[in-house]
């Protein structure tokens, strides 16, 4: 038995692996609540304005955003754009082409950026870009060095600064507010977190669909539980 | 009504020996009657392949063996497909549970012995239906061509190249083309859901006729088909395995369900080790990702694999790599003459046995655990040291078990 417990002490300890951005920078952690409807679609309206045009969700249909709930008038009036219908998949306004000539990369698609990237260093990356003007496009960001896309929200969010200390403990690297944006720091972090939460949502629609029925399942599994051992007992009765 | 249904069964066992093999190989199958925890992994692993049967014919249904679709197919089936999700979800996490189930019935059979005399060929029939699993689980994870499907699978068959004067050929062989692309991924998906699930299938069918025809092991690791009844001919610790087993079976499955659905519905990703975060990123055939990892239970070998760093007897550090790779499944089926102690199970072994079977479970582990990292200096030395323990376990085991002190077996079952 004792064996079992370690080894099962070690299969349980193996998830926990450290999650940091590949700068080593720390992620602050992103307020993610996928049933908070109103944050959704707050995000999902701000994700169609600000995101859409570059990158797509090419996997995703605007009809699905019935989920969190939208109306498909509503989906027609607040988040298609381009003409398209209710049942079409979120495509780029974008070609690949004129991405590559403009940034040097095509955008990713952003469906499933979430899993990929995960929401914490989503919620960090939106909130670490800081002007530098050795970089293409002017600006440069804490956890993902000389990425290639600008600060779209910089209207909303201001300008940053970066604030180099070095101490015995080696660089820190922190940002500082030089131009105040649309948003206090307060309302941007709000803002990046819906947008963060939203994307999180896309990034697996029936995530909370899932959670649902996984408790009705477990509540019969139990059920099945008692009953299965019942009837183990009764027939080996004779046995021991 | 009784009546009707036995003429049927009379009419059906008259063309078709169905009450002849229901008897032999259920309710007249005599099981030891000590089964333990660890007797459960047998009839679970049928479970999970069943499992993986099921869901993976609807899953065809819906995804697209293309290298431009692929990863949208699999983005269509988690979205648009009726309970896509949970269908996807159950493969996914039965492939990795699989694995669980499959280490777990193994390792049985390495404490009790399950694997000596008379029982070397139904080990052999398992050793190879864990080559096909592997075979099996390479090519599914190819499919849904992510960035770790894609570069992943790089890895692998570029060990084929490494194999002397044929490698290259047999490496344009497997892949149909000069690189891993369309052609590719086309052909292991016709392995992943035809040829590889019914050599599968076969071999599992075969591995339970060989197991009925030894009877099975049990946790004393004596035969108790040397001590039946005179009367009846039964063994007199043996139990019928229908119904005894088929409900004890049940409870298992029930458990094993718990944690399975558990999995499937609270934690499909499992922290990354069921479905890594890289392989939400679609295959770009441009950019090595930083760290490639295999799923975790191709973490073992795959550290052996890198933890050959210089070439030596004239071998290429990399050929090395593949040789011990292989060598460190394959050793397995060797087990069977490797052991030389007088008894089976790990009850009646002495302590060599036990040190060297829990050093053999740390390395693996660790070797698992390592196969995660990014190799450093240090990480490189400890996947060294822990091949060498792994392989020890092995080469030394004619050794420690014979000289080891082991305890007297009973002559009839203790529980």
């Amino acid at each position: 038995m004792k064996k079992i417990t370690i080894a099962l002490l070690i299969l349980c300890m193996a998830p926990f692996g450290v999650l940091a951005g590949e700068s080593g920078m720390p992620l602050d952690r992103a307020p993610i609540d996928t049933t908070d409807n109103a944050s959704l679609k707050r995000g999902a309206e701000n994700f169609v304005n600000y995101c859409l045009t570059c990158h797509g969700a090419s996997y995703m249909r605007y009809n699905r955003h019935r989920d969190i709930g939208y109306t498909n008038e509503e989906i027609l009036s607040k988040l298609v754009f381009t003409g398209q219908k209710v049942g079409d998949l979120m495509q780029s306004a974008m070609r690949k082409k004129e991405g590559e000539e403009w940034f040097g990369v095509v955008p990713p698609d952003l469906s499933v950026i979430a899993r990929a990237r995960g929401a914490d260093w989503l919620y960090t990356y939106l909130r670490a870009f800081y002007r530098d003007d050795a970089t293409h496009t002017g600006w440069n960001n804490l956890v993902f060095d000389r990425v290639a896309m600008p600060h779209v929200l910089y209207q909303l969010q201001g300008e940053q600064r970066l604030v180099v200390k070095t101490s015995d403990k080696g660089e820190q690297k922190s940002l500082t507010l030089e131009k105040a944006g649309q948003l206090s720091a307060t309302e941007y972090d709000k803002f990046v977190g819906d947008l963060v939460n939203y994307l999180v949502y896309l990034g697996e629609p029936h995530a909370n669909a899932r959670k649902q029925l996984g408790i009705e399942v477990m509540i019969f599994l139990l059920g099945m539980l008692v009953l299965s051992y019942a009837l183990k007992k009764e027939y080996w009765k004779d046995i021991h | 009504m009784s009546n009707i249904f036995n003429s049927m069964l009379a009419w059906v066992d008259k063309r078709f020996p169905l009450s002849s093999n229901w008897k032999a190989h259920l309710s007249e199958y005599y099981a030891p009657k000590n089964f333990n925890f660890w007797y459960f992994f047998g009839s679970l692993a049928l479970l999970v392949l069943v499992n993986q049967l099921l869901t993976g014919i609807f899953l065809t249904m819906n995804y697209k063996p293309d290298a431009s679709q692929a990863f949208a197919s699999v983005e269509y089936i988690m979205r648009d497909v009726d309970y896509g999700w949970l269908i996807r979800y159950m493969h996914s996490t039965g492939a990795s549970m699989f694995f669980v189930v499959v280490y777990l019935h193994m390792f049985r059979g390495m404490m009790y012995g399950s694997y000596r005399k008379p029982r070397e060929l139904l080990w052999l029939i398992g050793m190879v239906i864990f080559f096909v699993l592997m075979s099996l689980a390479f090519t599914g994870y190819i499919l849904p061509w992510g960035q770790m499907s894609y570069w992943g699978a790089q890895v692998i068959v570029s060990m084929f190249g490494a194999i002397p004067s044929i490698g290259e050929t047999l490496q344009q062989w497997l892949l149909g083309d000069f690189t891993l692309s369309d052609a590719a991924l086309n052909r292991f998906f016709a392995y992943h859901v035809v040829t590889l699930p019914l050599v599968l299938l076969v071999l599992v069918f075969v591995h339970i006729l060989a197991l009925h025809e030894t009877g099975s092991n049990n946790p004393d690791g004596i035969e108790i088909k040397e001590n039946k009844n005179p009367e009846t001919g039964i063994p007199v610790d043996g139990i019928p395995f229908h119904p005894y087993y088929s409900v004890k079976d049940i409870v298992g499955v029930v458990v094993f369900l718990i944690v399975f659905c558990g999995i499937i519905f609270f934690a499909p990703e499992m922290g990354g080790y069921f479905l890594e975060y890289n392989n939400f990123i679609p295959a770009n055939t441009l950019q090595t990702p930083d760290h490639i990892a295999p799923v975790w239970y191709f973490t073992p070998y795959y550290s052996m694999l890198r933890a050959v760093t210089v070439n030596f007897l004239g071998i290429d550090a990399k050929l090395w790599g593949v040789i011990l790779m292989a060598g460190s499944v394959v050793v397995f089926c060797f087990l069977p003459w490797l052991d030389r102690s007088p008894v089976k199970s790990i009850r009646y072994k002495g302590p060599y046995f036990k040190i060297a079977l829990t050093l053999f479970v740390i390395s693996f582990f660790v070797l698992g655990w390592l196969g995660t990292k990014s190799p450093t200096p240090l990480y490189t030395l400890l996947a060294q040291i822990f091949t060498v323990i792994y392989f020890a376990f092995f080469i030394l085991m004619p050794w420690y078990s014979k000289i080891d002190k082991t305890k007297p077996e009973p002559k009839r079952l203790k529980e």
